[in-house]
């Protein structure tokens, strides 16, 4: 890895369920870019038995997996020292969100992605949009499903690319009948589940906007709304960290809200629950959420003031905290968010 | 009974609804393909279509395709058959299964039977035929003027916004801007760019219709939050103006809906009521739709309108406190156990604590 090497590019082919096309137009476009004559090569692709998908990979050089070696038992995956070796211009490689075989150097392939991309090469990716970290909540609340392999936001915001792959629920659902995207019992068992058409409909409307978010940070806005319809210019967000269950969707929340809004997002914990929320510490160091610290036998005030300190502009707390009627009392010269816990009753 | 159970629609209400559906259910679907600009390659994907629909068999025929066509199309199209012309009595005759039709937003020659393309779509869906058809954002009535404000230019022919929304299927065909920014039509990769957005969010607004009907249809009260929307509660004595702006600059951020909602309580004074008024211009010059309501009871009526409405913000100010301590407080802490599935923001009251 030659150093001041060019970063690689990223393009996400964004999708909402298998079988809507996304590795099939990553594909698609990889052998478009060859036949313009660049060096192409497919760093990982899952064939999933689909005909049409496989053909796509005819005559494209494939770099070939690797194998390791856990507790006896072989397992296979991306190469990606193989791939840098190689160094070709573009490298295309399947399901981003994908968690790594044991044993393999790194944990998550989007991990292994970024060391492609630190090499120079380009990269064709495909993902689902319920592997985007700051959705599991939501996308938990839709299908009932929590999505274990996820994908940090700020990884997908540096893609300079993400395209939408749409195809409609009903089409997705013919294709399930058909078996193109699943063998027959596995198919019917996904349709009584997951791939329900609400569930479907739902998932998609989140990956449009996904791919309309994404857009934003590349438009400057043509019209500026009259000045007290802006946001104050810098939204400073805190979010008070407490051993609460539900603070991780508290987390989730408060990075949205902040990513959308162009808000700063910190957080903040009492020394007392130091022990409680150090699973809350490590999940924001994974989402790249500065976290510090405060003494004071009387917490609410303790977090109060040292907001008032930093000049934060609003408070995020899960509604589950014990000391949350204490907080909006204490804090009634800023805002505070109080984040709803949601329970799903189907 | 729990608020939530208190606004379930009425049952017979659901039947209405239910059979109105099934009414609607010999009459053909339409499904639309959009994009952003020309050459995005909506009729390529339309026609690719048909050909694999015709391939499992379907009876398919173009009933629409543009004069000038490029070599991809043509190949797309193959040998499938094709009217001349749309030809509204023909293609109702012949009876096909599915009929494609380009250019959804054309206006029709003189003398023909309707003046708008989209007016023919309308007679052979009720004819039960199926359609499946192409159409750009700069041909979708409702957002012509967005679009005008990026290209500066404006397209001669529309299709109503409620044409596209009572398609059964609207696919969009996305593309990065840099791929198509060569010929699509002189406009540069920001403007595409723009564009795009723009049909992206149109086909999620699509999309989010056809859940609300689902659920309205279902009888399912119950919020996804797949668009965020703001609820801002006003009153007289709450300081509507960073409230109502920070709401307007969120859900102009999410893409999301701005709602606003005043409990009118009895016995206001003339300095209240003037306040109150002026709130709710703000209210409205900021977008938002308005709800005045009366209740005895605020916090249940706030609560159950934020349900009905699948509110995922709810904003509420502190009111001042020396006059209105014990109610306030218990206003603010009774929304929030309230409002359970609802995140609420606590503003700073006017005068400062």
């Amino acid at each position: 890895m030659g150093a001041g090497e060019r970063q690689g590019k990223l393009k996400i082919f964004l999708g909402y369920a298998a079988g809507v096309g996304k590795t099939y137009q990553m594909l698609t476009e990889t052998r478009h870019l060859r036949d313009l004559g660049h060096d192409v090569a497919i760093a990982y692709f899952e064939p999933h038995a689909r005909k049409d998908t496989i053909a796509l990979t005819e005559g494209l050089d494939a770099i070939p997996r690797k194998r390791y070696e856990y507790r006896g038992a072989i397992f296979e995956d991306m190469d990606t020292e193989g791939v840098i070796a190689r160094k070709p211009e573009v490298a295309a490689v399947d399901e981003f969100a994908h968690t790594n075989a044991p044993g393999a150097p790194r944990v998550k392939r989007w991990q292994d992605v970024m060391e492609i991309r630190s090499a120079g090469i380009d990269v064709l990716t495909s993902m689902n949009v319920q592997h985007i970290e700051s959705l599991n909540d939501q996308v938990w609340y839709i299908t009932g499903i929590r999505v274990r392999e996820t994908v940090p936001d700020w990884v997908v915001r540096e893609a300079a690319e993400v395209v939408m792959v749409d195809v409609t629920p009903r089409a997705l659902l013919h294709r399930l009948e058909r078996g193109v995207v699943y063998a027959p019992d596995k198919a019917r068992s996904a349709m009584e589940h997951f791939f329900t058409e609400s569930n479907l409909t739902a998932l998609r409307e989140l990956a449009m906007r996904q791919a309309a978010h994404h857009l934003d940070a590349k438009i400057e806005t043509s019209y500026e709304p009259s000045p007290w319809f802006r946001a104050p210019a810098a939204e400073k967000i805190l979010l008070w960290l407490t051993p609460d269950r539900s603070c991780a969707a508290l987390i989730r929340r408060a990075w949205r809200v902040a990513d959308y809004l162009g808000a700063s997002c910190t957080a903040v914990y009492a020394r007392p629950d130091s022990a409680g929320v150090e699973q809350w510490l490590r999940f924001c160091r994974e989402l790249r959420i500065e976290t510090y610290c405060v003494d004071g036998h009387d917490v609410p005030r303790a977090i109060v003031e040292s907001a008032r300190r930093r000049g934060i502009t609003q408070i995020y707390v899960t509604r589950a905290a014990r000391e949350v009627n204490l907080l909006v009392d204490l804090a009634r010269d800023m805002q505070v968010t109080v984040v709803a816990e949601r329970v799903r009753e189907k | 009974m729990t608020p939530r159970d208190a606004c379930r629609p009425d049952p017979d209400e659901l039947l209405r609804r239910i059979q109105a559906e099934e009414h609607a259910e010999g009459s053909g679907r339409l499904k639309i393909f959009l994009g952003y600009a020309p050459r995005v390659g909506k009729s390529l994907r339309m026609f690719d279509e048909g050909t694999r629909r015709r391939a499992r068999g379907q009876d398919v025929v173009i009933g629409a395709v543009q004069s000038v066509v490029s070599d991809d199309i043509t190949r797309a199209i193959g040998d499938l058959e094709k009217f001349e012309t749309l030809d509204v009595p023909a293609i109702i005759r012949r009876a096909p299964h599915v009929c494609l039709i380009d250019e959804l937003a054309r206006e029709n020659p003189p003398g023909s039977r309707n003046p708008q393309r989209w007016q023919d779509v309308n007679e052979l869906r009720a004819a039960g035929i199926n359609v499946v058809g192409a159409l750009n954002l700069q041909h979708v009535c409702e957002r012509q003027d967005a679009v005008e404000a990026i290209t500066g230019r404006r397209a001669k022919n529309c299709v109503p916004l409620s044409f596209m929304l009572s398609a059964d299927e609207i696919v969009i065909v996305d593309v990065p801007a840099e791929d198509i920014a060569v010929g699509a039509g002189n406009l540069s990769a920001a403007q595409l760019t723009e564009l795009r957005e723009l049909a992206l969010l149109l086909a999620a607004e699509v999309v989010e219709q056809g859940i609300q009907h689902y659920m309205d249809t279902h009888g399912i009260l119950e919020s996804w939050g797949t668009q965020e929307r703001i609820l801002v509660c006003i009153t007289p004595r709450s300081n509507a103006r960073p409230m109502i702006g920070s709401a307007a600059a969120a859900v102009r951020r999410f893409h999301g809906h701005l709602l606003a909602l005043v409990v009118r309580q009895a016995k206001l004074s003339e300095e209240d009521q003037a306040s109150l008024a002026e709130n709710l211009q703000l209210a409205k010059e900021a977008g938002a739709d308005i709800y005045e309501m009366e209740a005895s009871d605020p916090v249940s009526a706030i609560v159950k309108y934020a349900r009905e409405n699948r509110v995922t913000q709810l904003y509420i100010g502190h009111s001042g406190r020396q006059r209105w301590k014990i109610w306030s407080q218990s206003l603010a802490e009774r929304l929030v156990a309230a409002a359970e599935g609802i995140d609420v923001r606590i503003f700073p009251h006017r005068d400062g604590a």
